[in-house]
């Protein structure tokens, strides 16, 4: 898609660089020349705001870790600090804390508006595995980053979730040991964990880029799920998706920005406020509220290493998606019955994210086991079977055609 | 599907979740009775703490809870810094002097000094182990962050209303609750040994005695020396102590919404110029 640069500088010093590296055409054929279908809708804004996320997430992170001190007896207190003691600590941190719950948001519209459109079928494989990729990463750092500010539920959490991997047969408790750098969670893991997390959004920044390179190879798909198949159909993306994307980032910054000087604590938990005590167990141990679907998925399942398979299967099931889903229709648009059963994955999963803060008992138990097997039996049997029974409405001849019959 | 009918379906899966959530409220609502909520001049995106009230909650601290809890993480200083209890510096260094601070000579032996404003406050016991052992095998919880450690749950569909009303008040809510909460054990009620009633404590035992009574402090403003004037005063004092920079994050806040405001309406029309040629 991106094609051959018709990049030509007219500075002398450009043009003497451009013949030796040619970095002024690729970003010129990436962000500027490259073609964007001209129907896409505001759902497609969220690629551009979950780059600005990354870029929000490494700049306050590297500045926290200025300040930060990684040691089991030193981490509360040095996050209080931030908080109380450094120039504008608290608007770093909770910048922070809140991009994290700002970039699950957005990364969770994204998956969605790829599901509905149905934006990993063919050829955008390799770009929706990328994808899945970069999530599961993000899920591993945020992960991480709870740890940091060594409170009860850091402490806790982290407790819990390596010990997801004492469930493997044999071997189990040996590679919790080798996580933990000891028999119980303390510093060592504190330190590893610190280490982690800043390391892997960097792991995550080249996966994006493999991502871009990815999209600009086949091209966006779009709300009408057909390929652009004239110059009709497109537009540059510089200046219309840039003055797009750049439009919709500011008006998700006011959402950010509200929960950053509001109510800055709400998408957090109180107990993490409490210094960690390995001796005190909180009444409730709850992940971060990205985490509670697969949560739920986890304690639905009264084997522990089949909640724990279960839990890493409902994530990698997403990389089969392209081929789970058998309709050759991309846009649910086209979809009359697709369309419903999406709303109703979404239900689902927002119904396993109540059941996660709530406590595995009872009722919630009950409904829970419903809802996780309905979750895997979306892409198991009503994906494969609906592409072969569905029956679609007709395309448009072309992006153009279906701009054209909406006005 | 256009934007419209997305949101509408957006809107449907939505209320069809909080169908299902409202099952769930009754059954979260039990073992703890809900604070009642109380009215504070910190609330909401415009709220500032009353210096009065910082200073009345400082008195009560400092006279009765600061006896058993710490507050380690605040300075003497931190009471004469902007948005706090407006202290001037030389209350705050005559203050600093009344208390004893271990600290080194300059021969490395141990001495006491007179505290200054950059000393943290002292810990009422040596250690967490002294703390514990003096008061019934748990120490009494630090003072620094526990406005902000201490909440309750809400339920649906309050903790969704409280995004946009910006209700965070659960913590000095519920401390102010728990400091008025003392009362006689229901008939039948089993009381643990050192255990007292308190009805909005978890579970209705608490190891803290009643601590604090009518009268007990003077306030030299006039305030009313009520049960119910003290809880408020430590319980808004606390909120400061774990929130000190919160009269600065809500003003800068209040800046940064017009900003971005101002500018996303600049280049909604901006993009609306330059989309306007295609069809």
């Amino acid at each position: 898609m991106s094609g051959h640069s018709t990049y030509q500088p007219q500075n002398g010093f450009l043009q003497w660089i451009e013949k030796r590296l040619p970095i002024g055409g690729l970003i010129h054929s990436s962000f500027i020349a490259y073609p964007t279908p001209k129907n896409l809708n505001y759902w497609w804004t969220f690629g551009g705001i979950l780059s600005f996320m990354l870029g929000v997430q490494i700049i306050t992170g590297i500045v926290l870790a200025m300040h930060y001190t990684p040691h089991v007896d030193l981490a509360f207190n040095s996050v209080e600090t931030i908080m109380r003691d450094v120039n504008y600590g608290w608007l770093l941190r909770y910048v922070h804390s809140n991009g994290a719950s700002m970039f699950f948001i957005a990364v969770y519209i994204h998956i969605f508006r790829g599901m509905y459109y149905g934006s990993y079928k063919e050829p955008r494989e390799v770009l929706w595995i990328l994808g899945v990729i970069i999530y599961l990463l993000m899920m591993a750092t945020g992960f991480l980053g709870y740890t940091l500010p060594w409170g009860q539920m850091s402490f806790w959490g982290a407790t819990v979730i390596t010990n997801f991997f004492s469930a493997i047969p044999g071997v189990g408790e040996t590679v919790v040991t080798w996580l933990w750098g000891g028999y119980a969670v303390g510093n060592p893991t504190l330190n590893r964990f610190y280490s982690l997390h800043y390391l892997l959004p960097f792991v995550i920044a080249g996966v994006v880029v493999l991502h871009v390179w990815a999209l600009h190879v086949v091209g966006q798909n779009n709300p009408a799920g057909i390929e652009p198949k004239s110059d009709k159909d497109t537009v540059p993306f510089t200046p219309y998706a840039t003055v797009k994307d750049g439009f919709f980032i500011v008006v998700f910054c006011i959402m950010y920005a509200w929960f950053v000087f509001y109510t800055p604590n709400f998408l957090g938990h109180a107990d993490n406020y409490i210094a960690a005590n390995p001796a005190v167990t909180p009444a409730h141990i709850v992940p971060e509220w990205y985490y509670l679907p697969f949560y739920a998925i986890l304690r639905a399942i009264p084997d522990k290493l089949l909640g724990v398979l279960a839990m890493f299967g409902s994530i990698a099931i997403l990389a089969f998606l392209p081929w789970l889903d058998t309709s050759r229709v991309k846009s649910a648009r086209y979809r009359p019955l697709y369309r419903q059963f999406f709303w109703l994955f979404v239900a689902v999963c927002i119904g396993l994210g109540w059941l996660g803060s709530k406590p595995a008992e009872g009722i919630y138990t009950l409904i829970a086991r419903i809802l996780t097997f309905y979750y895997f039996a979306h892409f198991i049997i009503v994906l494969p079977l609906l592409g072969i029974f569905e029956k679609s409405k007709p395309l448009p001849n072309s992006i153009s055609e279906s701009v054209l019959a909406k006005a | 599907m256009t934007m419209h009918r997305t949101f509408i379906a957006l809107a449907l899966t939505a209320s069809l979740g909080a169908t299902v959530l409202g099952a769930g409220v009754a059954l979260a609502a039990e073992g703890q009775v809900i604070p009642p909520p109380q009215k504070w001049s910190f609330s909401g995106p415009f709220g500032k703490f009353d210096q009065g009230q910082l200073q009345r909650g400082f008195k009560v601290y400092k006279e009765v809870c600061a006896s058993c809890h710490s507050m380690s993480l605040l300075s003497f200083r931190n009471l004469a810094e902007p948005g706090g209890p407006g202290f001037s510096e030389k209350q705050v260094e005559a203050l600093a002097a009344e208390y004893k601070i271990k600290d080194l000579d300059d021969k490395g032996e141990a001495i006491e000094r007179n505290g200054r404003p950059a000393d943290k406050f002292p810990a009422p016991f040596a250690n967490p182990l002294a703390a514990a052992a003096a008061n019934g095998g748990v120490a009494p919880p630090d003072f620094s962050t526990l406005a902000k450690a201490r909440t309750y749950e809400r339920g649906f569909p309050w903790w969704i209303i409280d995004i946009f009303s910006q209700y965070q008040e659960q913590g000095p809510d519920y401390i102010h609750a728990l400091l008025v909460g003392y009362e006689d054990a229901p008939k039948g009620f089993t009381m643990p040994p050192g255990g007292n009633y308190n009805k909005y404590f978890p579970g209705h035992v608490i190891a803290m005695p009643k601590p604090i009574n009518e009268g007990q402090v003077t306030y030299d403003d006039g305030a009313p020396q009520t049960l119910e004037q003290y809880s408020h005063d430590v319980a808004a004092f606390m909120v400061w102590a774990a929130e000190p920079h919160m009269v600065a994050r809500k003003r800068l806040g209040f800046q940064v919404m017009i900003f971005l405001l101002v500018l996303s309406g600049l280049l909604y029309f901006t993009k609306k110029k330059v989309w306007s040629a295609v069809h």
